[in-house]
């Protein structure tokens, strides 16, 4: 509880930041999306809009790496609506390595076909519109996406997320209790997408592709709500 | 489609009903699933609130609770619910679902639901029959006692006899006779092994090459004059139906219907193991509601006899499920009943005492006649000894007869509406009194007391001085071929009711108590076909009161046309039993189970059945009215009665 408290102090004022955004910025497509701001701060996270994201990337460094693929799965504490989601295969600026070939499913044929995230922009920015975005281990898609906007647009491109890997975190990594068992020299829970979901009996998927961890990240958002908050926690106490 | 939606496809594909849809089904419904995830201990759905999706358990488990808050079904991944209150027209939930275990559920929205189920067959069959709907319940129930499940070597107890063909038919019968079997198989020996051989306790192979049964000594003995030299391979039959020792009970019943033989066989790979007979599927069949009658009298008191009622309606649910036939599931029903009648009259005689007179509870109407369904209500009445002096007993049989029909009523066979039962003085009377009743009822019968009083044709004893009834029974077939304004009359009320067709074969409908759309199947079939059936019974002096047995009885005169009996009771068969089916339905949809059908809910082949049914009964009616004529009052040919006028 005291981790969370001092997480809690350091969130950012997302809706300022947003407002600030929307003057600052000089992409008309940008500022549009600025312009529509955050969900309020004070919305119960049952009732909030939700969107899973998750992308596919050919490295962990989004300066040096880029992203191959894209998943969106838009849902709502009450329901997950895959039918509602989108997809796409995007073209590397780099060349894709064999092994990410073989790690993502998707083939180098797909990508040769495939468009650039600027292609895409308009439609993306529109499906994140209104939507607070979840995902597991936020880091990747946010500076993914900042980056390769500011390569493309040399602007930048943040907003809330909610990350499903923080929530199980706070709750296995960084609780009293889980430094206790660390301390003690038992090793740590795993936080990462399929150890976590297994947790809340979730399924196991096919994972490794960024519409299928999409679906699970949104599952596993659903299961932690009901576990470790309520339906009437405000999402600015989620987001960051 | 998209991959994750390949996901939901695979494991959909594993359960059933989804593991048989056509692939583009399966496709729509993956494509359109939601999801949702359910912590455990929360409630899925609520009693009354809006359904518009099925639900399918895509992981954890969740149980499904009866109005009464009894446990009704468990179940976890691949299991589907919802469908039956999707089915319905409101679409509110009637059932409420908690989960018991973290669950995800993924939905499949109520319109690809309709789509699918218009246009596959088996999908919808199976939502509409509830393919798993009570695998918990009713698979405990199943375990050691159903048709389905027990296989024949189980009902086979001894080995068969055998002779060989050069057996003389006097030696077969005296072996017969000797070993109480009602058949004999004829088996001889052969040099060779083949497909149809099987090794003896001698080493030698033997085959199997005919059947001899104590009806084929009738048929082909006795009615072709054979002499008792002959020998059995002679007059054998050499079409052997056989079926083997793992088989199901409920297959060899179908071979033995199929065949039209009451004799099967049993073999294990070639070699016979025994003869399973028609009597030992039924006796079978009565001894899992024998375990019910037998907990019926060991209960100690009328509440403690109430609570056995859900056993009963479990009881029928699960025989309509097995595939028991109606006469089975009715036979049943009425030895749990008469147990029912038994206990609380033994229970009462341990309350009130020894009784002061001799007296014997006799049970009317369907009840009677061994074929209640599930709704009957009770109909009975007290013969008394004729020493019995109302001043002096009449308080023992008032408080006996409130003991019982009380008890009775809180056993689930609610008090007759027309007030025939035991606790009305006027049916509480001396055998004298009994007598002059019926005498009246013929040699005076009018129109409205008849059609109040036909109830009292069909009659049983239960409890007691049992020649009381039997003699009342006697009466009455002494009586009523002698009395043809009783019968006219008698037929003229069979014809009150009529099957609900319409000119051109149509179903007339009628609104039922909740404004639906209905047949009432039994005002409209079942009772006045076994209205039709007791005036030919009488007529024909038949002191049976079973429907079939009657039907048997009517059989031994040519007072109807050939081929009519069998059409009757092809009609009764089938009208009973898809009254019987939808009551077990009700039940099992925690609805009060009545008599009504929706024809529309009916497949079409058994809507053609039931059509056929009706006319079967139609026709019969008109023949009634040719039959039994109402003589004039002039030339009345009956006796007293004439002069008192027949109306």
């Amino acid at each position: 509880m005291l981790t969370l408290r001092s997480k809690k102090a350091s969130a950012p004022d997302w809706p300022a930041y947003m407002a600030s955004q929307a003057e600052r910025v000089k992409d008309p497509r940008l500022a549009r999306f600025y312009a529509g701001g955050t969900l309020d701060p004070q919305m119960p996270i049952g009732e909030a809009p939700l969107l899973a994201m998750d992308f596919e990337t050919t490295g962990l460094d989004g300066s040096r790496h880029d992203i191959v693929s894209i998943g969106l799965v838009p849902f709502t504490m009450e329901r997950i609506r895959p039918a509602a989601g989108r997809y796409w295969v995007l073209s590397p600026r780099r060349p894709l390595s064999d092994e990410s070939v073989a790690f993502h499913h998707i083939t180098h044929s797909e990508v040769e076909k495939a468009p650039d995230l600027s292609t895409i922009l308009d439609e993306l920015l529109e499906r994140l519109q209104g939507h607070l975005v979840v995902a597991h281990y936020r880091q990747i898609e946010r500076s993914f996406l900042d980056a390769a906007i500011r390569e493309r647009l040399n602007e930048n491109l943040l907003f809330p997320m909610i990350d499903t890997m923080s929530i199980e975190a706070r709750i296995h990594r960084q609780s009293w209790w889980a430094r206790l068992r660390r301390w003690a020299g038992r090793p740590m829970a795993s936080i990462r997408l399929n150890e976590s979901r297994q947790r809340y009996n979730l399924p196991p998927y096919t994972g490794h592709h960024a519409q299928v961890d999409a679906l699970a990240t949104a599952e596993l958002l659903q299961a932690q709500i009901l576990h470790h908050h309520t339906l009437e926690t405000p999402v600015s106490e989620l987001w960051r | 489609m998209n991959i994750e939606q390949l996901d939901i496809r695979s494991h959909m594909a594993q359960f059933p009903p989804f593991d048989s849809l056509a692939d583009e089904h399966l496709d729509r419904i993956a494509s359109d699933v939601e999801i949702r995830y359910y912590q455990a201990g929360s409630e899925l759905l609520s009693k009354d609130q809006a359904i518009d999706a099925l639900w399918y358990v895509r992981s954890g488990a969740v149980e499904v609770y009866q109005r009464s808050g009894r446990l009704f079904n468990r179940l976890s991944e691949g299991d589907i619910f919802g469908y039956s209150d999707l089915l319905r027209s409101n679409r509110k939930v009637r059932y409420p679902v908690s989960a018991i275990e973290d669950t995800l559920i993924y939905f499949i929205p109520g319109e690809t639901f309709e789509a699918v189920c218009e246009e596959d067959d088996d999908f919808s069959e199976f939502v509409e029959t509830g393919g798993q709907r009570l695998k918990v319940t009713v698979q405990q129930q199943r375990d050691d006692s159903g048709l389905m499940t027990t296989r024949v070597r189980k009902l086979i107890t001894k080995a068969p006899l055998m002779v060989d063909a050069t057996t003389t038919l006097q030696e077969a019968a005296r072996e017969m006779s000797d070993a109480n079997a009602t058949c004999v198989l004829i088996v001889d020996v052969t040099d060779t092994q083949s497909a149809y051989t099987f090794t003896g306790r001698d080493g030698r192979y033997w085959q199997l090459n005919g059947i001899l049964t104590d009806r084929d000594f009738c048929t082909r003995v006795l009615a072709e004059g054979k002499s008792p030299q002959t020998t059995v391979g002679e007059v054998m039959s050499r079409k052997v139906i056989v079926t083997q020792s793992d088989e199901s009970v409920y297959e060899a019943m179908l071979s033995m219907l199929r065949n039209q033989v009451h004799h099967l066989p049993v073999l294990h790979r070639r070699q016979p193991m025994g003869i399973l007979h028609l009597s030992d599927i039924v006796r079978h069949e009565t001894h899992s509601s024998l375990f019910l009658v037998n907990n019926i009298f060991v209960q100690t008191t009328p509440a403690q006899l109430a609570r056995l009622a859900d056993e009963v309606r479990t009881g029928f649910v699960r025989m309509v499920s097995d595939g028991a036939n109606s006469e089975m599931i009715s036979r049943a029903l009425a030895t749990i009943g008469r147990a029912f009648i038994q206990r609380l009259l033994e229970l009462a005689e341990a309350e009130l005492g020894p009784p002061p007179v001799p007296y014997c509870f006799m049970v009317l109407g369907s009840m009677a006649r061994e074929e209640p369904t599930i709704t009957a209500d009770q109909d009975n009445a007290l013969v008394l000894h004729d020493s019995y002096d109302h001043a002096q007993h009449g308080e023992y049989f008032e408080s006996l007869a409130k003991f019982v029909c009380d008890g009775l009523a809180g056993c689930g066979y609610p008090y007759c509406k027309g007030d025939v039962m035991a606790i009305n003085p006027r049916w509480r009377q001396p055998l004298t009194v009994w007598k002059q009743y019926f005498t009246q009822w013929m040699d005076e019968p009018n129109g409205e007391r008849l059609l109040h009083s036909s109830i009292f044709f069909d009659l049983a004893p239960v409890h007691g001085e049992a020649p009381m009834v039997e003699a009342l029974q006697d009466l009455i077939a002494e009586l009523a071929p002698q009395r043809p304004v009783f019968l006219a009359a008698l037929a003229r009320n069979a014809k009150n009711r009529t099957p609900p067709l319409g000119f051109f074969r149509q179903f007339v409908m009628e609104q039922d108590g909740e404004h639906r759309k209905s047949i009432n199947l039994k005002r409209r079939g079942t009772a006045p076909l076994t209205d039709l059936v007791r005036v030919h019974a009488l007529a024909c002096g038949s002191n049976s009161q079973n429907s079939f047995s009657r039907l048997n009885d009517i059989d031994k005169t040519k007072l109807l046309a050939e081929g009519v009996t069998d059409r009757l009771r092809y009609a009764f068969e089938f009208m009973s039993m898809v009254r019987m089916r939808y009551q077990a339905a009700s039940i099992e949809r925690s609805e009060e189970p009545n008599n009504s059908v929706d024809p529309e809910q009916i497949d079409s082949r058994e809507r053609h059945n039931l059509k056929d049914a009706f006319e079967a009964i139609s026709n019969a009616q008109k023949f009634l009215s040719f039959r039994y004529i109402m003589p004039s009052r002039q030339d009345g040919t009956q006796g007293k009665s004439s002069s008192r006028g027949g109306r």
